[in-house]
């Protein structure tokens, strides 16, 4: 009997190369030039541990947006709504508490719970009405908009409790933010040792323990590195730890999580998607659900850093959310996309304003500088993509 | 100068990150010849062919390329159609929702003083429709065609330009016997006034039933250039593959069992259509069995089974299910599923890959839920799975953290087949499982196949190309205008009953005498 089997393909498929994808070092040197170039023209003012302090506040609330945004984007929609839904909710919050004498804990309860169910509203026109994501999300900025200005009766709400404020103007202490990055560490460690353990029981193919390792590595300077500036100021700023932390639970939901794999599944071919059993609607449903839920609580960052509900707070925030995903290489065409590079991307936004503004540069020079960037950046995305084909 | 011949392509070499697609590949083609080229999924057929016709640009690849014996560089496919190629690609190309005319006199547009001619446009479309012999208005939307139409519709595009030498990338895939017919007697007669003829095909017949000369790549390297007189299958499958093949079709008749499923009065329609998609459909499958399902493009054979498997394809639908015997109803894909249904489209890029997505995740995303702990994936479970399916597919991939996009067609759909074979299925809907895969691939296919049957997967296979319907089949099912017109026995079918049948349902107590 004629066998037509092909030998010489079988070492192909065991071999797990090492991934290298310019696209994510291309972010990094973006990043790292901005540091420089202002390092540079502020004369190292721009890396001081004040300044850097600041930066991560400052992203905080774009950054926890571009979260919520990265999975929305790949899942094949969009969301004009988070600016304003982040004010609403920031607004009820404070509402609640100034005029009504909430508790803290109550208020922040209250204001997750109608991201959420804003968001299921906005998810459902999406998903089981069939009405464009662009459409719905264009109708809730204007709707919760008009609902926080007519609640607030246009009024600047303030002040708040401090238990509240901590959320936006608060340090981790010197020893917990030193504890912190240690146990990271370990963790770090452990994951490491544990997958090439696993991988290895599988006999499946091991990238080379100095790469493992050497990121492992790499990773804890930096993240020494970091705390040690911060804490030469006052501290890890308390946004930015719920940054992280709202980063690590995301970036597991993406990669770890049949959720996540659907989220990009549906968004990389939704008809091929709903062929292999996965339900749309319900996926893209919670899609806006979470992004509703991390409105709120940049809506509470907001109003915890400002100390104050206005009718204006979150205003075009989508704007510099999506921007930020953008420019961290998630595709508006859905399907692809990562939860750190739109981080990196909120990053970038931040320290161009901020070293625009330390420089004594106008103000509209940044959104110009901005808008550049964000060209540029598809620019860059878009040809190393057409190299790679 | 050698003027004898009209492209001239030297030494070139093309590398991926990761692969070496073309290795030092040479390849001429003669004025006024059809030239076929052959060789198995990833050999680099397609690439060179987008070398050639500037997909590539100059300076991506290494090499000559010669036309009529002057040297190109080509920067972009304007250039290259400039110089009088056209390309038809493996896949289509046309815009769905332009119509017939705007698709065929895309971006190159009749005009009357900077202004589209439409009059001019409808006109000459209907010229050249009528002259591939298709009968369709040049203004109906291009995405209510079916694919075979689409496809001859694009090689009435290419016709439009001057082109002196036209490629078509595996054309035939997609089409009925009918329709590969018709495009045969067109490539004759374009030979005839001087078109010269790339042909890429993985129909062997085909080949030596049209080309003049036959090259042969195998893993990048041109092997050999034969002529036709004297050319047989088995030397072209030979110099494919690097040895001899026997054999086409590995049937083994088995031990067929229980009835596993039942449809009874199965129909589907829209209200407002005066003809039914499925028009009571009865059929029966039993466990092991392979049902070969035969008949024209567009005789509802997709579409039934599509529903079948809970995708919508009309309103409503009426009639009963039975799976072992229960009935049972099922409104989606999971449903299907959960019943132990697998589908394998015909249509791989829309409906059965993830393109931006990688082997892995393409592979697993059926069963996914196999290799999590509360919905949390086991990577290291999911990878091993895979990579043994693979394995068993004989899947060709630099690894298995390659994007589905750039494997070749062939690999493609073995990525399709893996994810619907890691759920072990009880009931298996193959859909032209065998589209536009090579003869070695195909035959690994068909084993894999009959060894589903053998351990009790009973599977459906649709095919349009009838030795494959009768090679592999225990029973074969005709279907014509959405009804289900006749039924054969492995031993008493032939291509003649078949086809008799397919083409007009009415004529069936003629056929059975
Ligand atoms: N854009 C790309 N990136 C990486 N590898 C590629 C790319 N395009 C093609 N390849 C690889 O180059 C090789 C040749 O592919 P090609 O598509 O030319 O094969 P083919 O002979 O046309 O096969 P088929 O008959 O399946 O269409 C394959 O190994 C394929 O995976
Ligand atoms: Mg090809």
């Amino acid at each position: 009997m004629g066998s037509l089997k092909n030998d010489n393909n079988q070492g192909f498929l065991n071999r797990l190369s090492f991934k290298f994808d310019l696209r994510d070092y291309s972010l990094f040197i973006a990043l790292l030039l901005i540091i420089v170039i202002f390092g540079f023209l502020t004369g190292g003012e721009f890396l001081s541990s004040r300044n850097i302090s600041n930066l991560f506040s400052q992203m905080s609330v774009i950054a926890v947006l571009a979260i919520g945004m990265t999975l929305i984007i790949v899942s094949g929609h969009i969301d004009l709504s988070v600016g304003s839904l982040a004010g609403l909710t920031g607004g009820i919050a404070a509402i609640l508490q100034v005029w009504y004498g909430w508790d803290t804990f109550a208020v922040i309860i209250v204001a997750l719970i109608v991201g959420a169910l804003l968001g299921l509203w906005q998810g459902w026109w999406v998903a089981y009405r069939a009405v464009p994501a662009f459409i719905v999300t264009l109708g809730g900025m204007l709707i919760f908009r008009g609902i926080l200005v007519g609640l607030s009766q246009g009024r600047t709400i303030a002040p708040l409790d401090s238990s509240f404020r901590v959320f936006g103007n608060s340090y981790l202490p010197f020893i917990f933010g030193y504890i912190l990055v240690g146990i990271s560490i370990a963790l770090l460690i452990y994951f490491t040792i544990r997958k090439r353990k696993r991988r290895k029981d599988l006999n499946l193919l091991l990238s080379h323990p100095a790469i493992d390792y050497g990121k492992v590595t790499l990773y804890s300077v930096v993240l020494l590195g970091l705390t040690y500036m911060l804490n030469r100021y006052y501290g890890i700023p308390t946004p930015f730890l719920i940054v992280i932390f709202l980063a690590i639970i995301f970036v597991f939901v993406t990669n770890k999580t049949t959720f996540g794999r659907y989220v990009y599944a549906i968004g990389g071919n939704a008809e091929a998607a709903a062929l292999s059993g996965i339900n749309i609607k319900r996926n893209v449903l919670n899609v806006f659900v979470l992004m509703g839920v991390m409105s709120a609580i940049a809506g509470i960052l907001l109003t915890a850093r400002l100390n104050a509900a206005t009718v204006s707070a979150g205003d075009m925030y989508e704007l510099d959310a999506i921007a930020a995903c953008v420019i961290g290489g998630t595709s508006l065409m859905g399907g692809r996309g990562r939860i750190v590079g739109s981080i990196i991307g909120a990053l970038i936004m931040a320290s161009i304003d901020n070293g625009m503004s330390m420089m004594n540069i106008p103000t509209f020079w940044q959104f110009i500088v901005k808008g550049l960037i964000l060209i540029i950046a598809v620019w860059i995305d878009i040809s190393s993509k057409k190299q790679e084909s | 100068m050698n003027s004898d011949y009209i492209l001239e392509m030297k030494n070139i070499t093309k590398e991926f990150p990761g692969v070496k697609a073309l290795d030092n590949v040479t390849f001429s083609v003669k004025k006024g010849e059809i030239h076929a080229l052959c060789g198995e999924n990833g050999a680099g057929k397609s690439t060179l062919m987008k070398v050639l016709s500037g997909v590539y640009q100059y300076g991506t690849y290494e090499g000559q390329i010669k036309i009529n014996g002057v040297e190109k560089k080509f920067e972009s496919i304007k250039e290259s159609q400039e110089a009088g190629i056209a390309i038809i690609y493996q896949e289509l190309a046309l815009v769905p929702e332009l119509s017939v005319a705007e698709n065929i006199f895309l971006s190159h547009e009749l005009m009357r003083k900077k202004i589209i001619n439409w009059d001019k446009i409808y006109a000459e479309s209907q010229k050249w429709l009528e002259y591939i012999g298709l009968d369709i208005d040049p203004q109906e939307q291009v995405k209510n065609l079916t694919v075979g139409k689409q496809q001859l519709i694009e090689i009435a595009k290419s016709l439009t330009r001057n082109t002196e030498l036209l490629i078509l990338d595996e054309p035939t895939a997609a089409l009925t016997e009918s329709d590969v017919e018709l495009l045969k007697g067109i490539l004759r007669d374009l030979k005839d006034k001087g078109v010269t003829c790339i042909y890429i095909s993985h129909k062997l017949n085909e080949v030596l039933d049209l080309a003049d000369n036959v090259t042969i790549l195998r893993d990048g390297q041109s092997i050999t250039t034969l002529p036709r007189e004297g050319l047989t299958e088995n030397e072209i499958v030979t110099n494919m593959v690097g040895r001899e093949l026997s054999e086409m079709f590995p049937y083994e008749p088995r031990e067929i069992g229980e009835k596993v499923l039942e449809l009874k009065d199965y129909s589907v329609w829209n209200p407002n259509s005066h003809r039914p998609i499925i028009d009571k459909a009865n059929l029966t499958l039993k466990k092991g069995e392979i049902l070969g399902l035969s008949g024209l493009i567009g005789a509802g054979r997709s579409e039934l089974f599509m529903s079948l498997f809970g995708v919508k394809v009309g309103k409503n639908k009426s009639g009963q299910v039975f799976i072992n015997g229960d009935e049972v109803s099922i409104d989606s894909p999971a449903d299907a599923i959960k019943n132990g249904i697998g589908y394998v489209s015909e249509d791989r890029k829309r409906y059965g890959l993830v393109l931006g997505m990688d082997i892995i995740k393409n592979t697993s995303l059926v069963t996914i839920n196999n290799f999590t702990k509360k919905k949390i994936i086991n990577s290291e479970e999911e990878l091993h799975n895979v990579e043994q399916v693979s394995k068993k597919m004989k899947l060709k991939a630099s690894n298995l953290e390659s994007i589905v996009g750039t494997l070749s067609g062939g690999n493609q759909q073995k990525v399709v087949l893996s994810k619907w074979l890691l759920g072990n299925p009880q009931i298996l809907i193959l859909d032209e499982p065998t589209r536009g895969i090579d003869v070695g691939a195909k035959y690994e296919i068909y084993k894999i196949i009959n060894e589903l049957a053998e351990s009790g997967v009973s599977i459906v296979i649709i095919s349009s190309e009838l030795p494959e319907v009768l090679g592999i089949s225990d029973r074969i099912l005709v279907m014509s205008e959405g009804k289900v017109t006749g039924e054969f026995s492995r031993e008493e079918a032939t291509e003649e009953k078949i086809m008799a049948l397919a083409t007009g349902g009415r004529e069936n107590g003629i056929i059975k005498e």
